[in-house]
C-alpha cells in the first residue's frame, strides 16, 4: 500500500473520529438544555409565588385569590416520615440478612432478584396493591395508607443499598470481632453496622427523596385533603396530589400554587440528595 | 442489647446465664432480618394477589376478551364494554417513542462525558445529571403540560406533518392536525424523563472499562471514537443493555409524566400526533369516577402493567447474569 492511500485512510478515521464528536456533543447540549431548561421555568413559575403565606395559608378552595399550602407541605412532612420510619426499618434488616446470614443461600438469590422487580416496578402499582389491601378493607382513603403505599416504595431501595454498604465492610472486622467471642448478631450490630454507618444513612436519605415526590401511589390512598388535618385516619393533603389537581384546574391562582409547590418539593429533593452525596464522599474518604 | 447491663457485683458472675441471653440476642436478631428478608417476597405476593383478586370481577366478564377489544365504554347500562387494546397500544408506542429518542442521546452524553468532555467539567456536570435523574415525575409532567406541548404542538409537529405529506406509510403515522393532547407530547416528556437515567447507568458502566484496555488501543494508534467503537461499547455491552431495559421498565410504567398530556382518548389512532392513553394513565385519570367493574378494569390493566414490567425487568435481570457468567468464563 503506498503512502498516498495510507493518508485516505488515516483522513477518513479522523473525519469519523470528528463527526462522532460533533454528534456526542450536540447531543449532551441537547440533553443539557432541555434540563436547564426545566430547571429554570421551574425556578422562574415557583419563585414567582413564593410567600409566608405558602407556609402559613390553608390550600384554597376553587375560585380563591389566597391560601397556601401549609396543610399540604405538613402532610407530605408527615406521611413521608411515616413511610420511611416503616420502610426503612424492615429494608435494613432484610439487607442484613442478605448481607451476613444468608449471603450465598439460595433464599438471598430469590429476594435479590424481587427486590430489584421492586425496586422498578411502576410505582402506581403499588397504589393499586395498597388501594385493595388496606383502603377497601379499612372501609376508606386515609394518610395511614399513603404511608404504607410509600413505605413500600421505600424497602427494596434500602435493602438494595444496605446489602451493598454490608458487603464493603472488610471481613477481617467481622473475624477479629468473633476470634474475640462475640455472638454473631452484636458483630453485626456493633462492628458491621458501625463500619458502614454513613453508607447506610445514605441508603435511607435517598429512599427519602425517592418517596417524597411520589404521586401515582397517593392518588389512591391518601387522596387529598383541602383542611388542616392530624388525624391518620382519614384523606391527608400533600404536596404531590395537590399539585396533580392544581395544575389541571382553570384557576390561575392554582396553578401559581401548584408551580411553587414543585419548586418546594424539587428543592426539598435536591437537598436530600446532595447531603446523601457528601456523607457518600465523606465515607470514601475515610 | 441486653448483654450490655452490667452483671451486678454481688452476685458471682453467672457464665451460664450470660450465654443464654447471649444465645437468645442471636437468635432473634437472626429471624427478624431472616423474616425481614422473607417479607420483601410476601410484598410481591401481596401485589399480585391483591391485584388478581381486584381484578377478578374484570375477569370474569371480559376474559380474554379484555385483551383484543378495542372499545372502552364504561357507561354502557348494565354491562360495561371495557377493552385495553387502546392502552396497551398507547403504552407500547410511547414507551417506544422515547426510548426511540432518549437511547442514542442518552449513550452520546455519556460517551461524551467518559472520552470527550473537558477534566474540568466532567464533575459538575456528571452530578447535575444524576441530581436531573432523581427529579420527581410529576415535575416532568407538569413542566411538560405547560411548556413543552404548547411548544411542540405549534412547531415540531407542524414541521413533520409537512415533511412527511404525501410520502407512503409515513404520513398516515405523521398524519395532522397537531394536537395538544397526543401521545408525540407524551413520548418527548417520558424521553427527557429517561434521558438522565439513561446516562448515568452508561456513565457508570463506560466507567467499568479497565483504562489499561484503552490506553493499549489508543497506543496502538486508534482515534477516540475507534477505542469507543471497539473497546468501550463491546466491554460494556452487557450492563448498557440492561441500563436500557431498566429505562424500558420505569417507561412503562410512568404515570404522572404523561398524564397530563396525553388526552386520555382510548381510540387506536394510526398517528403519532393523535391523543391517546397508556395503561397507567388510564387507572390514574378513571380510578376517582370508577366503580363496579369498571373499577375491577381498571385494577385489571394494572395487572397487565405489572407483568408487563415484570417480563421486561426480569428478562433484564437474567441477561445481564447470563452475559455476565459468559464474560467470566
Amino acid at each position: 500500500m503506498n503512502a498516498k492511500s495510507m493518508n485516505a485512510i488515516y483522513a477518513s478515521r479522523a473525519r469519523k473520529d470528528k463527526i462522532v464528536r460533533v454528534l456526542c456533543f450536540a447531543a449532551a447540549a441537547f440533553g443539557l438544555l432541555w434540563l436547564s431548561l426545566i430547571l429554570f421555568t421551574l425556578l422562574w413559575n415557583g419563585l414567582a409565588g413564593l410567600s409566608p403565606t405558602v407556609f402559613t395559608e390553608m390550600t384554597p378552595p376553587p375560585g380563591s385569590k389566597t391560601g397556601g399550602l401549609a396543610n399540604a407541605i405538613f402532610g407530605s412532612i408527615v406521611m413521608t416520615v411515616i413511610g420511611v420510619g416503616i420502610g426503612a426499618p424492615l429494608g435494613l434488616l432484610a439487607g442484613t440478612y442478605l448481607a451476613e446470614y444468608g449471603r450465598y443461600e439460595k433464599l438471598s438469590f430469590y429476594v435479590r432478584f424481587i427486590n430489584d422487580i421492586l425496586l422498578s416496578a411502576p410505582s402506581i402499582v403499588i397504589g393499586l396493591f395498597i388501594y385493595g389491601a388496606v383502603v377497601v378493607p379499612m372501609g376508606g382513603f386515609s394518610a395511614f395508607a399513603g404511608s404504607l403505599a410509600l413505605a413500600v416504595i421505600v424497602v427494596p431501595v434500602v435493602v438494595r443499598t444496605t446489602e451493598d454498604m454490608l458487603l464493603l465492610v472488610p471481613n477481617q472486622l467481622r473475624e477479629a470481632a468473633s476470634a474475640l467471642g462475640l455472638p454473631r448478631s452484636y458483630v453485626i450490630r456493633s462492628i458491621a453496622y458501625k463500619a458502614a454507618r454513613t453508607g447506610l444513612i445514605t441508603g435511607v436519605l435517598l429512599a427519602t427523596a425517592r418517596v417524597m415526590g411520589e404521586t401515582a401511589p397517593l392518588l389512591f390512598t391518601a387522596l387529598s385533603n383541602q383542611f388542616w388535618n392530624m388525624n391518620l385516619m382519614t384523606t391527608m393533603a400533600n404536596l404531590p396530589v395537590t399539585i396533580n389537581n392544581f395544575v389541571q384546574s382553570p384557576y390561575e391562582y392554582w396553578r401559581q400554587l401548584a408551580w411553587t409547590g414543585a419548586l418546594l418539593i424539587t428543592l426539598a429533593v435536591l437537598a436530600l440528595n446532595v447531603i446523601a452525596r457528601l456523607l457518600d464522599a465523606e465515607r470514601k474518604k475515610t | 442489647m441486653a448483654a450490655q447491663d452490667p452483671v451486678p457485683a454481688t452476685k458471682p458472675f453467672d457464665r451460664a446465664r450470660a450465654l443464654a441471653s447471649f444465645k437468645l440476642g442471636d437468635t432473634t436478631f437472626y429471624w427478624l432480618t431472616r423474616l425481614s428478608a422473607i417479607a420483601v417476597l410476601l410484598i410481591l405476593g401481596g401485589i399480585i394477589l391483591s391485584l388478581a383478586v381486584g381484578a377478578w370481577p374484570a375477569i370474569q366478564t371480559f376474559g380474554f376478551d379484555f385483551l383484543v377489544t378495542r372499545r372502552w365504554a364504561p357507561q354502557i347500562e348494565p354491562t360495561p364494554i371495557l377493552g385495553a387494546l387502546g392502552p396497551i397500544y398507547g403504552t407500547l408506542v410511547t414507551s417506544f417513542l422515547a426510548m426511540l429518542i432518549a437511547v442514542p442521546v442518552g449513550i452520546g452524553i455519556a460517551i461524551f462525558l467518559t472520552e470527550f468532555c473537558p477534566t474540568l467539567l466532567r464533575r459538575p456536570v456528571g452530578i447535575a445529571i444524576e441530581l436531573l435523574a432523581g427529579i420527581p415525575s410529576i415535575i416532568y409532567g407538569m413542566w411538560g403540560f405547560f411548556i413543552l406541548a404548547p411548544f411542540m404542538t405549534d412547531n415540531v409537529q407542524p414541521f413533520f406533518i409537512n415533511l412527511f405529506d404525501g410520502v407512503p406509510v409515513l404520513e398516515t403515522i405523521f398524519a395532522g392536525p397537531p394536537s395538544y393532547l397526543s401521545l408525540f407530547n407524551a413520548s418527548v416528556v417520558l424521553a427527557i424523563m429517561i434521558l438522565p437515567f439513561i446516562t448515568a447507568i452508561s456513565r457508570d458502566v463506560f466507567a467499568t472499562v479497565p483504562p489499561m484496555l484503552k490506553e493499549s488501543a489508543y497506543g496502538l494508534g486508534c482515534t477516540t471514537w475507534e477505542v469507543v467503537r471497539n473497546v468501550v461499547i463491546p466491554y460494556t455491552r452487557a450492563g448498557v443493555l440492561g441500563g436500557v431495559m431498566l429505562a424500558l421498565g420505569r417507561a412503562l410504567g410512568e404515570t404522572m409524566a404523561v398524564t397530563f398530556i396525553i388526552g386520555n382518548s382510548f381510540k387506536i389512532s394510526g398517528s403519532i400526533f393523535a391523543p391517546g392513553t397508556t395503561i397507567s394513565a388510564a387507572i390514574a385519570s378513571e380510578f376517582a369516577e370508577a366503580s363496579g367493574v369498571h373499577m375491577s378494569a381498571l385494577i385489571l390493566l394494572g395487572l397487565l402493567l405489572f407483568v408487563l414490567t415484570f417480563i421486561v425487568l426480569s428478562s433484564a435481570r437474567l441477561m445481564l447474569a447470563r452475559l455476565e457468567a459468559a464474560a467470566g468464563r
